[in-house]
This record gives C-alpha cells, sequence and structure tokens, in this order.
C-alpha cells in the first residue's frame, strides 16, 4: 500500500550550457542576445546533407572540468550517439549526444540537507550533447496554428548531469541546483545569468509509487515550485486511493503546475546509435593538467577560519561567486575589522534588498558598500538610518541617477547621531518616566517587563532615531538615578 | 526486415500521414536497401577498418554564419526571420 506521507524521492537532470564562444560542432558564435532569429547558423548547425560536425575542444575542457570538481571518473573512451527524433525544433531529426559511452561517471555534490549538516548526492553520469533550437508557439499551445523556429541555440554546447535520486524534497533539489550553479560559475564554464543557460527534468516519486518525470524546468525557483505542487498532486491521488502513473508530465512556469505531457516516445524510439561523424574520445589523461580553483566547499570554511563569519553567512556569501567577491573586495581595507558587520550587512540586509529590487549585484560599488559599513561601525548611524542609506543607494543605481556616497546622503537626509540626537532621546526619556509613574513603580519592584515598555514609549517619541543600544544605557542609568 | 507496422509507427512518430497503399510500398523499398547491406556483408576480406584515431578536434574559435537570407532559402515558410512549422503537440 503507498503511503501519502511516504518519504519523497527526487533525482534530477540537469541541462548547463557550456560557456564556450563557438558552438559545439561549427564556428557559428554561441552569443546570439542582440542579433535577430537564424543569424547564427551555418550549414553543419543547420544539418544540411553532407556537413560534417568538428568537436569543440575547449567545451570537452569544460566538461572535464565540471567533471573533476565533481569528484566523476572520467571513462577511459567515451563517444557520441545520435538520438533520433521528430520535432521541429531539431533540424537534423537527431540530436547528437551521449548514451552508453558518457564522458563522466559517478562523483557527487554535498548540499545542505533539510535537517542541517552536510549531505553528499551522488551522481549517475555527466554526458556532452548539443542543444536543439527554440520554438515560439504562435498563441495558446493548445489552439496556436503554428511554430515559429529559430536554429541559434541549435548546436550550443551542453552538459546534463545526472543524480541518484538521492534528494528528499523539492527544498533539497533547489539547494543542489544552487550548489551545483555555485560550482559551475566557480569553474568559470558557466553563465547562469544568460537566458536558457539552465534546463531541468526532475524525477520524483513518494516512497512505494511509480515515479513521475517533470520535464522543462528553466528556472532555479522552478525547480522548487514544480516539485512542491508535484508532492501535493502525488500525495492527493494516494489519499483518493488511487495509483500514481508513471508518465511525463510538464512543468508550466507561469502557472507554476505540471500537466501531462503527450511524449509517445519510447526509450527504444530514439535509435541511438553511435554518430559515424565523429572520433571517440579518449581523454581522461587530460585530468593531470586540470587545475582547480577554489570550489564553493573550501572558500566557505574559509571566510570562516580567515574573516570569522558564521557558518550560515559563510554559506549565504558564498553561495554566490559574485556575492563572495564583492564581500572580500568591501571588507579588504580592514578584514577582521569590517567582517562581522559586512557580512551581516551583505548576506542579509543587501541581498534582500536586492531581491526585492530584481536588481543585480554588478550595480552595487563595493566602495560604497565599505563607506556604509564603516558609517556604522563608528555608530555614526543606527541601523535603522543604514537601511535607509542603502534604499538610496540602491534606488539611485537602479535609476541610473547620479550615486551619492554614504557619508553625503547621511548629510542630505540628516540621519546622523548628533548630540542633539542624545538630547532629544534623554528629554524623551524624562517625559517617559514623567508620564508612568507606574512603570518606574514596577521597575523599582524588580518587574521585568517595565524596562521593555519604557524604551518603546522613548521609541514612539523619537520615531525610531534612537539607537537601541544607546537608549538602553541611558534609560538604564537615568531610573537607577531614580532608584537611588 | 522491416515491417508495416515499424513503417506505420516510425510514421506516426513523425506526423507524417501516409495512404493505405503506402506502407506496403514503403516497407518493399526500404528491404530492397537493406538487401544492398546484406550484400556488402558477404564482401570478402576483414571488413575490419584501421581506425585508431581519437580526440579529433577543433579550437574553439569562431567562424563567419550564413546570412540570415541564406539560411532561410530552404523554408517552405517563414514569418519575421523565424522557419514557420506547422503546429507540435
Ligand atoms: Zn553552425
Amino acid at each position: 500500500m503507498a503511503d501519502p506521507d511516504g518519504q519523497v524521492i527526487v533525482g534530477l537532470e540537469v541541462h548547463c550550457q557550456l560557456d564556450t564562444k563557438s558552438k559545439l560542432f561549427c564556428g557559428c558564435s554561441t552569443d546570439y542576445r542582440s542579433d535577430g532569429p537564424n543569424t547564427h547558423v551555418c550549414p553543419i548547425c543547420l544539418g544540411l546533407p553532407g556537413a560534417m560536425p568538428a568537436l569543440n575542444k575547449r567545451a570537452i575542457e569544460y566538461a572535464m572540468k565540471v567533471a573533476k570538481a565533481l569528484n566523476c571518473e572520467i571513462l577511459n573512451e567515451s563517444e557520441f550517439s545520435r538520438k533520433n527524433y521528430f520535432y521541429p525544433d531539431l533540424d537534423k531529426a537527431y540530436q547528437i549526444t551521449q548514451y552508453d559511452k558518457p564522458l563522466a561517471e559517478g562523483g557527487y555534490l554535498e548540499i545542505e540537507s533539510d535537517e542541517g549538516g552536510e549531505r553528499k548526492i551522488r551522481l549517475t553520469r555527466i554526458h556532452v550533447e548539443e542543444d536543439p533550437g527554440r520554438l515560439v508557439h504562435m498563441g495558446n499551445v493548445e489552439r496556436g496554428k503554428y511554430s515559429l523556429v529559430d536554429y541559434n541555440r541549435a548546436g550550443i554546447p551542453l552538459i546534463e548531469i545526472v543524480s541518484e535520486p538521492d534528494m528528499r524534497s523539492p527544498k533539497e533539489a533547489r539547494k543542489f541546483l544552487n550548489k551545483l550553479r555555485a560550482t559551475l560559475e566557480y569553474l568559470n564554464v558557466f553563465d547562469s545569468e544568460k537566458e536558457g543557460s539552465i534546463r531541468v527534468d526532475a524525477n520524483i516519486s513518494i516512497k512505494g509509487s511509480e515515479r513521475v518525470e517533470v520535464k522543462n524546468i528553466t528556472s532555479y525557483k522552478g525547480v522548487e515550485k514544480a516539485l512542491t505542487f508535484e508532492v501535493t498532486r502525488q500525495k492527493n491521488l494516494i489519499r483518493r486511493g488511487q495509483k500514481i502513473e508513471r508518465e511525463t508530465r510538464h512543468y508550466l512556469e507561469a502557472r507554476g503546475v505540471t500537466q501531462a505531457g503527450r511524449s509517445k516516445e519510447q526509450e527504444h524510439d530514439y535509435r541511438y546509435f553511435p554518430e559515424p561523424d565523429l572520433r571517440p574520445l579518449r581523454v581522461r589523461s587530460w585530468l593531470d593538467g586540470i587545475v582547480l580553483p577554489e570550489l564553493p566547499d573550501a572558500r566557505r570554511e574559509r571566510f570562516m577560519a580567515e574573516y570569522g563569519c558564521s557558518l550560515n553567512h559563510a554559506r549565504t556569501l558564498t553561495g554566490e561567486l559574485k556575492l563572495a567577491n564583492f564581500f572580500e573586495k568591501v571588507v579588504a581595507s580592514d578584514k577582521r575589522g569590517l567582517s562581522p558587520l559586512a557580512a551581516t550587512w551583505i548576506a542579509d540586509t543587501l541581498k534582500g534588498e536586492l531581491n526585492y529590487r530584481d536588481m543585480s549585484l554588478d550595480l552595487v560599488e563595493p566602495a560604497a558598500m565599505t563607506g556604509l559599513v564603516l558609517l556604522l561601525k563608528a555608530e555614526t548611524i543606527t541601523d535603522k538610518s543604514g537601511v535607509e542609506v542603502l534604499r538610496v543607494m540602491l534606488d539611485q543605481r537602479l535609476k541610473n541617477e547620479p550615486a551619492e556616497t554614504p557619508d553625503a546622503i547621511v548629510k542630505r537626509l540628516n540621519l546622523a547621531k548628533t548630540p542633539g540626537d542624545t538630547g532629544a532621546i534623554t528629554k524623551a526619556i524624562d517625559e517617559a518616566i514623567t508620564e508612568n509613574p507606574k512603570a518606574l513603580d514596577d521597575y523599582r519592584a524588580g518587574r521585568s517587563g517595565a524596562l521593555n515598555f519604557l524604551v518603546g514609549q522613548v521609541m514612539k517619541k523619537t520615531r525610531g532615531k534612537a539607537d537601541p543600544a544607546e537608549l538602553n544605557r541611558l534609560l538604564t542609568g537615568e531610573l537607577k538615578k531614580r532608584e537611588a | 526486415m522491416v515491417t508495416e507496422n515499424d513503417v506505420q509507427h516510425i510514421a506516426d512518430l513523425a506526423d507524417v500521414g501516409i495512404g493505405d497503399a503506402e506502407p506496403g510500398m514503403f516497407t518493399h523499398q526500404f528491404n530492397a536497401i537493406l538487401e544492398y547491406f546484406d550484400i556488402l556483408d558477404r564482401v570478402e576480406g576483414s571488413g575490419e577498418v584501421t581506425r585508431d584515431l581519437y580526440n579529433i578536434l577543433r579550437e574553439d574559435e569562431i567562424e563567419p554564419s550564413l546570412s540570415q537570407e541564406e539560411v532561410l532559402k530552404n523554408a517552405p515558410a517563414t514569418e519575421d526571420g523565424f522557419i514557420k512549422a506547422p503546429r507540435v503537440m
């Protein structure tokens, strides 16, 4: 009997674009972003009769770098195969991919498990293949009358990384994907900001039931959403006593749902056979020449040791190459002195504000962030004002307005804690105590809520401009005086 | 040997409609081609081709592509630089 509360089991097939200059089997440029459809196409990637593929060396080098970083074994001999199917995005009516002799097998990637701590997700294999073209469905998929085909993507080099069914929740699947992205970025073989740079097929089942393949997930967030939808759908079916069909479903990003697909091919319908126009690869010996850079796990450990970051901050900061580089630039002038504040302000505050604006970190100057951290460290401004300054900084960059320094913003908005402010706080404290004699009595009687109550009253009077630490110090001092 | 069922199945996968008489005709033609391969199999000699060739690779260098106009020349229908294809599932 299937148990609706049974263990969720997830395995992923991740297709990642390798960031080469030219396509996998021809010299067409992969940078088609600013060009029209069908402008980066030649007889080879258009599959014209007689055209012969010529394998891109850098694509193989990049794939091997990934294989080494993910602890895979390079097969002594690998080769390309033709996968035959009919679809308008596939001009040759076959895709050149790898089948029974992939480039690499085994390996693993460590992720943070849902219970905390690290967990190894085993990998099955990594193989190299070409991307098909791009289809634009005109109108509704159901009712649209035709599709438009652009072959600029046809022949773009991909690696497909296949995991074992080792993930136990949609959240772990997302963590796997994020970690994989970080690793590929660190290796400098992948540009996650390119459109179509990642595509995921996921296998998901509830223990004891058939598995379902969800295809066509094209974003990092999409993986968690699509799988969460599937878990609910499958559990509901089991609860109603129905059987889960083994099937292929498609993820509809815009609606956040999966829909039964109409994939009619069975494995044997692809009629795989060795690609006769390409010779096999024997590249295992290249491994020795591949020098890996510092990878996310190592950098996370270093951030904890060198900068004293907490595990969580180190994880967040090193989880994205750009964020990690940014942090190191911000604190470069005074590693130990600036790191504790900078880690919080970058990993928590800045990241949140950027997400909120859907804004790229590229737009933020590390020097400006250093300026802000220095103001906070010197206690020139409160945390609350710090957030305000940061927001102004980001909005100016986003709107392409002249960027003010944090100092200038503090001056213009009069955010600095001045001696006058202390006066205002003292005045507010005095008023709060006088207006609430009962709170003073409570405090004298040792009731702990009294102090918090008075802090709240003073905050209200100063409209949050008082620094909480300073307020606590001044208020406690004042109460002690009156106690005597 | 190719059977009429094979022909019908491939036609279904490819979304190609074939008439009532055509499976028989195509089956006959496919098998005639395959018979030629039987002849090749009977050719004297080891049949082994020495191809001790591995790692045939090119450098990652960009070469000119075709113009959009040339690319679209063979397409039966186009729209705004795209090739127009029938609706697919
Ligand atoms: Zn090409």
